[in-house]
């Protein structure tokens, strides 16, 4: 395919990684942030193709696996009302809440979509004058302007029946508590190209001066991964951490202007609790004051939920990347796809799901 | 067994006035139904049986039969939404993937049966059209569709229509074809680019738009399978990679046969707008659906003659081998990537769902 199929040139790629290996002088451990690059590093095996040189540390960026269990028992206790339309990006019906997921709701009688744009929830909103109708508005900074956008498009067309369930999250916080944890192993991050498509490479110098370690934006094909794997081993050989963008065909320094001034009108930066992890100081946006009439929160009381997280599910650990997927004790038995104990297992972009559906070659599973 | 004239030929135009409705006396077994049958649903299929409407239709016992050979027997239900999409309708969807679910054993198929569920306030003229396209399949396919039955069911009940086909064929005296004969060293043939139907029934249902209109693969399948026997080729297994897509049939080939498979994944054909819209929405061009390829498994001096017979049929352009069976690790489908490393494929847990981003 034009323009895809030229970064995933083999030839390129073999060479790309005999450099690498031929200049890394030990195994250098760095972390990517993002669930699609663990995906697209684990599918296309290119950890084992490095392995010797990098070890690759599977970071917390994937949107699913961290969205706080409330948040998600929240989700599912508002889609079960009758008078409610609940849409949601496919990839979050099936996390396991307490009890269930949303494929469940749906099954019980509750009318939940699965839509490809918040406008599509917009519309639909417009469409059932009768109906409230509520997106779940999840995702990184990615996905974020797209989000406020559609709050903007509903205050516009005067739609009194939406409103959305936020829990939007930030990279550059993230990095920071993974630094900060005693038992951080990671030398240096790729950080997610498409992030900084939309917030540019400003949050991560001062995240390199004060950690001392390279970061790297890197994209999502395997030439873009290893060019920013090429990069970062360069500088940590180097002794020289500094911020790099090897996606330059995508990132601009600057991000993109038009999204954050959106992102900075209709959200405002709040402490979030992490599926797994934690609360983590200024890492999540809510809707702002102005705009606290579309939030689904405050629209739909929900306060007596019990939260039940299993408490054999060391997710927490594998988006900190303290714990490999395969070292987990109830990987592959306990925890499948199919009964998963937490998001990892479930999400598209999950740690656990890629090394369960990837490498059952070199990993156990009692499956 | 009744001869089909060519659809030219056919008693249409239908007599159904615009705005028309299924009723529930539809399904009433009265004078209605009798109306829907005769005016609607035998004009498109190509007339009534010869002698007349029974029952049951009568089948005479082919040749093949007392020869030696077995009767195959399927049946499959279409429920899919939307009902016209690029390239075809659930009408000859349903007409193809009975035929070709026969011709995966290895059949050839002999009559079609055709149960309809209605829901009322269908208008007429949408099931005159995917009527129509059932007959039209069928006379394509020569496989004549002889026995049928309609029901309608409430508002809410159904999502427009439904249709079930059954059929049954004769698999000849010596084919052996099945799930559990492939070996290691034979080889992976697929018949054709992947992907294109699930991606433009995907298009067609959620209003996407990808660039390109990819259309259905839809097609039935039955002669360029008669074509690999009659040209002596040792087909040991036949997927029809439908729901599931390629990577679905592979690994069940895997489990079955109790056999590794090995699949080249710069092999395996994925149109651009495949990979594009699958690219767009984080799904597996592996995992996608197909209504017109199969997967062949077969001995490894049959390669080149088999992707010959396939490349003969219109069905078959783009025919490529794209893998071998192993005995390295049993049950399991391995991807070669593309840089050479490798990777265990499974099928879908359900539905593929769309990421976040």
């Amino acid at each position: 395919m034009r323009f895809l199929d030229e970064f995933a040139d083999p030839v390129l790629a073999r060479r790309m990684i005999e450099q690498i290996k031929a200049t890394a002088t030990r195994t250098w451990t760095l972390m990517e942030v993002c669930g699609g690059q663990t995906h697209s590093i684990i599918r296309n095996g290119v950890d084992t193709l490095l392995a010797g040189a990098v070890e690759f540390i599977h970071g917390p960026g994937c949107p699913v696996c961290v969205t706080p269990l409330e948040m998600i028992d929240r989700s599912l206790e508002i889609a079960s009302r009758p008078d409610v339309v609940f849409c949601s990006f496919g990839d979050m019906l099936r996390v396991p809440g307490s009890g269930r997921d949303l494929f469940h709701v749906r099954a019980d009688g509750g009318d939940v979509r699965v839509v490809y744009s918040p406008l599509d929830a917009v519309r639909i909103a417009a469409d059932n004058p009768a109906k409230q109708v509520v997106f779940f508005g999840v995702g990184f900074e990615t996905t974020a302007p797209a989000n406020a956008m559609a709050v903007v498009a509903a205050r516009e067309r005067g739609l009194r029946n939406f409103s959305m369930l936020v829990s939007h999250v930030r990279v550059p916080p993230a990095i920071t508590a993974v630094m900060r944890s005693p038992r951080c192993r990671v030398e240096g991050f790729l950080a997610a190209g498409h992030v900084c498509t939309v917030m540019g490479t400003a949050e991560y110098g001062p995240l390199v001066e004060r950690f001392g370690v390279p970061i790297v934006v890197t994209g999502f094909e395997p030439l873009d991964l290893l060019a920013g794997v090429r990069q970062s081993v360069e500088l940590l050989e180097a002794g020289a951490p500094a911020l790099r963008n090897a996606y330059p065909r995508a990132v601009a320094a600057e991000g993109n202007p038009v999204a954050q001034r959106v992102l900075a009108d209709v959200f405002e930066v709040c402490d979030r609790k992490w599926r797994g992890i934690g609360e983590i100081p200024a890492s999540g946006w809510r809707l702002s004051g102005e705009w606290a009439d579309f939030d689904a929160g405050r629209r739909f009381a929900v306060d007596d939920l019990e939260v039940r997280e299993s408490p054999d599910c060391r997710a927490g650990e594998v988006l900190q990347g303290l714990l490999k997927p395969h070292h987990c004790p109830a990987f592959g038995s306990r925890c499948t796809p199919r009964s998963p104990l937490g998001a990892t297992m479930v999400s598209s972009e999950g740690a656990c799901a890629a090394y369960y559906a990837f490498r059952r070659l070199e990993v156990p599973s009692g499956a | 067994m009744p001869e089909i004239s060519p659809p030219d030929q056919w008693s249409c135009p239908l007599p159904v006035r615009a705005g028309e409705r299924v009723v529930l006396g539809h399904g009433g077994g009265g004078v209605l139904s009798a109306e829907l049958i005769e005016q609607v649903i035998l004009p498109a299929f190509g007339g009534a049986p010869a002698g007349g409407l029974r029952d049951s239709a009568l089948v005479d016992v082919p040749a093949a039969l007392a020869d030696g050979g077995r009767l195959a027997f399927s049946t499959d239900s279409y429920v899919v939404a939307p009902l016209f999409f690029p390239g075809g309708s659930i009408g000859d969807l349903a007409v193809h993937g009975t035929i070709n679910d026969l011709a995966m054993s290895g059949a050839l198929p002999l009559m079609l049966s055709c149960g309809l569920i209605l829901e009322e306030g269908l208008e007429i003229d949408t099931l005159a059209r995917v009527a129509r396209d059932m007959g039209r399949a069928a006379h394509a396919a020569g496989v004549p569709i002889g026995t049928g039955d309609t029901k309608v069911v409430g508002q809410g009940h159904a999502d427009g229509l439904y249709v079930n086909t059954a059929g049954i064929g004769v698999v000849p005296a010596g084919v052996e074809i099945g799930p559990a004969r492939a070996r290691p060293g034979d080889v992976v043939i697929v018949s054709g680019p992947i992907g294109e139907h699930g991606v433009a029934i995907l298009s067609q249902r959620e209003g996407l738009e990808f660039g390109t209109t990819l259309r259905t693969d839809s097609a039935s399948l039955h002669r360029m399978v008669a074509g690999l026997l009659s040209a002596g080729i040792d087909v040991r297994v036949l997927r029809d990679p439908t729901r599931g897509g390629l990577a679905a049939s592979l690994t069940e080939i895997a489990a079955d046969s109790r056999v590794g498979v090995v699949l080249d994944e710069a092999a395996v054909p994925v149109p651009d707008a495949v990979a594009a819209a699958c690219g767009f929405l984080g799904l597996d061009p592996l995992h996608v659906a197909n209504e017109g390829k199969l997967v062949a498994v077969v001995a490894p001096d049959d390669a080149d003659p088999a992707l010959a017979v396939m490349g003969a049929d219109p069905a078959g352009r783009g025919a490529a081998v794209v893998g071998s069976i192993t005995d390295a690790h049993p049950g399991l489908l391995v991807g070669r990537t593309r840089l050479g490393a490798r990777r265990v494929i499974d099928r879908p847990l359900g539905e593929q769902l769309p990421r976040i981003c």
